[in-house]
């Protein structure tokens, strides 16, 4: 085929559909396989019921492990937006030496497999003597999350006009005062997304789990516990629905509050936003 | 040394997060290199540095068998994934308008599902009673369920490609976005037709980007475990299968972060090769 026709918009919109429904697949099949009466996760499909649902609210071990899940994943979406915020704003605004070894130091844990992350930390708990328990759970995803963070609040950043500082600080605020009363407004938005994204993103981290989780196991390593049962298959794919529509909720919030950020700021709403 | 003082603010600043990257990432990647040169019988770690371990990984086949089949695996995913990802992100950048931000963020949604789920999913989807064979009798194009599609490793390809698409996608993206339009414009006042200008302008011009995604998606795929556990049976194990069967139940922790160690050092080797090629290529056109 021609490349040129290929490129044309027709064929592209077309691929874009098919491309699109490909992705999407896997994601429509949960709710339809959570909601289907079989026990068998397999077509035919048999009938409608909620008992799968039911199922969930009577598991002690489920919700123990969403208990810890959460704890985890509030705790590690304060801290990695903390250093995150840090690590932004020193990225953006400040010109220092070694700038690009620390910042990519910071930012390594974005591409080196969790396997390699979850490993090294594992060995490294094991030689200090520290036994796991949610906060080596915490401590994995911490390092994990502060590069998406640092990424979201960096575009953040970047669109605060520097004048205003000093407007600020001429009028004589100090420097807390100015970040307290005319940054932090500005990146607040900013703030609340990469929370609600590293939140996600901890939720539904299973890798680094599977090595850092003591005796309270998290929600996604009590899934993969359930996976080896098939009669428990229809109760995780409930579950994964419910863990769908809040992760769809969160996102779309993290969403609403970036494009917020970046009209507040007088920016293009339509840029790739915190992911690049 | 004496700083400015920006630079002791910027240092100041970015020393939390580089402290903990130091703490959580650097060191305990000292502690896995030191690691792999100590042994371990039963419950006793022997801290007598020797080359034993790196020995048996590399003079053993089931190391090399390994990570060649994850090598190949994500050397196929990489391609499969970056030449789909493509003309995805050129509709995005070139021809849609107004909507790129949603398109954007309807591509990302679904990688927000669990990611356990979706693999899984993709099992569901291959099974024998899944969702293509009944599709594929449904429409009279075959009589019995196909029984080769799970369980092997182009099951653990299209998974992984699958996995990671936005992460291809958006790098393209990024690169094509960032592409002067009044370039094509002159190039077609020069006299080129569509497939040229493509060739000689964007093309080159998105190089950076197809880099990135190339590299995004093959360092972390051939280090995944859970795709080859879930859908690759027998003849779809990876690498990082053999690291997590040694650190838990073959409870040899030196062994595995030999391995570890191993991998890692290929794998970089590999990326430095694909970074400097792809750098060659788009240097030299731009």
């Amino acid at each position: 085929m021609n490349i040129g026709r290929f490129f044309s918009r027709n064929w592209l919109t077309g691929y874009a559909v098919v491309y699109m429904l490909v992705l999407y697949l896997p994601v429509v099949l949960l709710p339809l396989f959570a909601f289907n009466a079989s026990t068998i996760i397999a077509f035919p499909l048999t009938g409608f019921t909620f008992e799968w649902f039911g199922v969930l609210f009577e598991t002690n071990a489920l919700h123990s492990a969403v208990q810890n899940s959460l704890v985890i994943a509030v705790i590690t979406s304060i801290l990695s937006t903390l250093l995150g915020t840090l690590g932004a704003r020193a990225m953006v605004r400040y010109r220092f030496p070694l700038k690009r070894g620390i910042v990519s130091l910071i930012m390594v844990p974005l591409i080196l497999p969790e396997i390699i992350v979850g490993v090294s930390l594992l060995v490294l708990l094991m030689q200090i003597g520290i036994s796991l328990s949610i906060w080596t759970v915490i401590a994995g995803h911490v390092l994990i999350c502060v590069p998406f963070s640092v990424a979201i609040l960096s575009s953040a950043f970047q669109g605060l006009d520097p004048s205003l500082e000093e407007a600020s600080m001429d009028l004589g605020e100090t420097r807390f005062g100015t970040f307290r009363r005319v940054i932090m407004p500005l990146i607040l938005p900013g703030i609340i997304s990469s929370l609600l994204i590293t939140f996600t993103i901890s939720l539904d981290e299973f890798i680094i789990a599977f090595f850092l989780t003591g005796t309270d196991v998290t929600l996604p390593v009590y899934i993969w516990g359930q996976m080896r049962f098939p009669t428990k298959l229809p109760s995780v794919m409930a579950l994964g629905t419910i863990l769908l529509v809040l992760s769809v909720f969160l996102l779309v919030l993290g969403e609403v509050f970036r494009r917020r950020s970046a009209s507040r700021q007088g920016q293009d709403a339509s840029a790739t936003g915190g992911l690049m | 040394m004496i700083l400015s003082r920006e630079s002791r603010q910027g240092l100041t600043l970015i020393s939390p997060p580089f402290l903990y990257a130091i703490l959580m990432l650097a060191a305990p990647m000292v502690m896995v290199v030191t690691f792999s040169f100590w042994t371990q019988n039963y419950l006793d770690l022997d801290r007598t540095p020797t080359f034993a371990n790196y020995r048996e990984a590399w003079t053993g086949e089931i190391f090399r068998v390994l990570m060649l089949r994850s090598l190949m695996i994500s050397f196929f995913v990489t391609t499969v994934t970056v030449l789909l990802a493509f003309p995805i992100a050129y509709f995005l950048s070139f021809h849609v308008k107004r909507q790129k931000a949603l398109w954007l963020f309807l591509i990302t949604i679904p990688f927000w599902t669990s990611y356990l789920l979706r693999i899984f999913l993709w099992k569901v989807i291959l099974g024998y009673n899944g969702v293509l064979n009944s599709a594929l009798m449904g429409l009279g194009l075959i009589d019995e369920p196909l029984d080769f599609i799970l369980y092997n490793v182009p099951a653990v390809i299209i998974t992984l490609a699958h996995a990671w698409a936005p992460f291809a996608i958006l790098p393209i993206f990024v690169a094509l976005e960032r592409i002067d339009r009044s370039l094509l414009e002159a190039a077609e006042d020069l006299g080129d037709g569509p497939v040229r200008r493509f060739l000689r302008v964007t093309l080159p011009l998105a190089m950076p980007g197809v880099l990135a995604s190339t590299l995004i998606v093959f360092i972390p795929t051939v280090g995944d475990f859970v795709t080859p556990r879930l859908v690759g049976g027998p003849d779809g194990v990876m690498i990082a299968n053999l690291i997590q069967v040694y650190f838990s139940k073959a409870n040899n922790a030196p062994l595995a972060t030999a391995l570890a160690v191993s991998s890692m050092l290929i794998v970089a080797s590999i990326s430095l090769v694909i970074f400097l090629i792809g750098r060659k290529i788009g240097g030299r056109t731009q």
